[in-house]
């Protein structure tokens, strides 16, 4: 028998597919970090994990939902936020969280984003922004800063970018905030605080990606890049979010930026229903789980 | 005494020496020993310094390193 201590587990054990670690990413890969930090916010937070799923598209970032031991959805690329409101809308009593890179959620996938802002639909969304198409070789995306070099741009990009927080702001969503991969217990602190909002919230999550990114640019590996997020990050909340653009080198500003209340899709939905057709509104009765009543149908079962 | 001490999954660590960099107390330092994928993983310099605060541990990219508190009444 060993003569060790016994010592509490990781608080991120419990939450991974063990026989899927190691994982991945590239040494100094930032996305294992915000796991952490998501993993202490579902602690703190105490959520039921049979009413909480995660959704992912494509990517390196998109490995996450394959790596947490939750109910967990890989989808298609671009597409993680609408299979989120598909899954909200057929049981309201699921937290939804969509967990996805900048290129899935911004580009392929960024009509969804902003029409499900629009809609308020009452999701999680927490952006790792690699500033790159990381897993299919660091091509240029909607994020990459100007005067950098991408695989796509080897004499450096010219193309604006957008600025996520302004983007959320702007389509709706009641919740945004950004942190960097250094900020890991303020980001946690920011998951924590997403799980306490109802609408549409987004977390955008700067993380390195040395090894399509970083390396290209002469930027040094993923320890470098933590450090110069410790020396460039300026935390002001509440800061309008027109004044927090991303640049090559500059400044990088964080913090909570909007927390507001707005009506969700559901809620907007019954009062309109309730209003047009008054007592004839009958609410929709909501299955949740396994109590699907099973019924057999061609010799399979389905849920009805 | 410690207040606090690390578990370190050596086998899993890749060597990107964040826990190293942005341990409060500089209790780990990057060993010199290879581990078989061969990264250097950490180890503990300054155990006394621990406190136990897990900071390690939410920056660790590979989940191969925590910190706990030690009870105080361990006898
Ligand atoms: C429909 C479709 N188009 C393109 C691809 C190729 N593809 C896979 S991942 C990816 C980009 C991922 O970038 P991002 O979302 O930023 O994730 P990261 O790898 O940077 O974490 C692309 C273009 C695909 N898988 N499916
Ligand atoms: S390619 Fe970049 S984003 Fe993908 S695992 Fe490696 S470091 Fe991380
Ligand atoms: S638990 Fe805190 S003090 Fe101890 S090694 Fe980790 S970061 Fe350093
Ligand atoms: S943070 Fe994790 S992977 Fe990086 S050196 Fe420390 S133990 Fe190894
Ligand atoms: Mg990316």
């Amino acid at each position: 028998m060993s003569t060790e201590l016994i010592h509490p587990e990781n608080p991120v054990e419990q939450f991974l597919r063990s026989d899927r670690i190691p994982h991945i990413w590239c040494p100094g890969c930032g996305i294992g970090t915000t796991v952490n930090c998501f993993t202490r916010a579902l602690i703190d937070s105490k959520a039921n994990l049979d009413k909480l799923a995660i959704v992912s598209g494509i990517g390196c970032t998109g490995r996450v939902a394959g790596y947490l031991d939750l109910d967990s959805f890989h989808t298609t690329h671009g597409r993680a936020i609408p299979f989120a409101t598909g899954l909200k809308l057929a049981n309201p009593d699921l937290s939804v969280v969509v967990y996805s890179g900048d290129g899935d959620l911004f580009a392929i996938g960024g009509n969804h984003f902003i029409h499900a802002a629009r809609r308020n639909v009452d999701i999680k969304v927490v952006c790792v922004n690699n500033l790159v198409y990381a897993m299919t070789g660091g091509q240029t995306g909607p994020t990459t800063p100007g005067s950098v070099v991408t695989a796509t741009n080897p004499y450096g990009t010219f193309e604006p970018s957008f600025n996520l927080p302004q983007l959320a702001e702007a389509a709706g969503a009641v919740y945004v905030a950004r942190w960097t991969t250094f900020h890991v217990r303020q980001l946690a602190r920011s998951m924590y605080e997403m799980f306490q909002k109802k609408g549409f919230s987004f977390i955008e999550v700067l993380s390195p990606c040395p090894t399509l990114y970083q390396r290209r640019n002469k930027m040094g590996d993923g320890l470098d890049t933590m450090k110069s997020y410790k020396e460039k990050s300026k935390k002001r909340d509440g800061a309008p979010t027109s004044e927090v653009p991303l640049t090559r080198d500059g400044e990088i500003v964080v913090g909570k930026f909007v927390d507001r209340e707005r009506p969700d899709y559901l809620t907007l939905m019954k009062a309109q229903f309730q209003a047009s057709l008054g007592e004839r509104y009958q609410e929709p009765e909501m299955h949740s789980g396994c109590e699907f009543e099973q019924s057999e149908i061609d010799g399979g079962t389905i849920c009805q | 005494m410690a207040k606090g001490a690390v578990e370190i999954i050596i086998e899993r660590c890749k060597g990107c020496g964040f826990c190293v960099e942005f341990c409060p107390t500089k209790v780990l330092a990057l060993s010199p020993a290879f581990n078989a994928k061969g990264y250097h993983a950490p180890h503990v310099v300054a155990s006394d310094k621990c406190s136990g605060c897990d900071l390690c541990g939410m920056f660790c990219p590979d989940f191969a390193i925590h910190g706990w508190r030690e009870k105080k009444a361990s006898a």
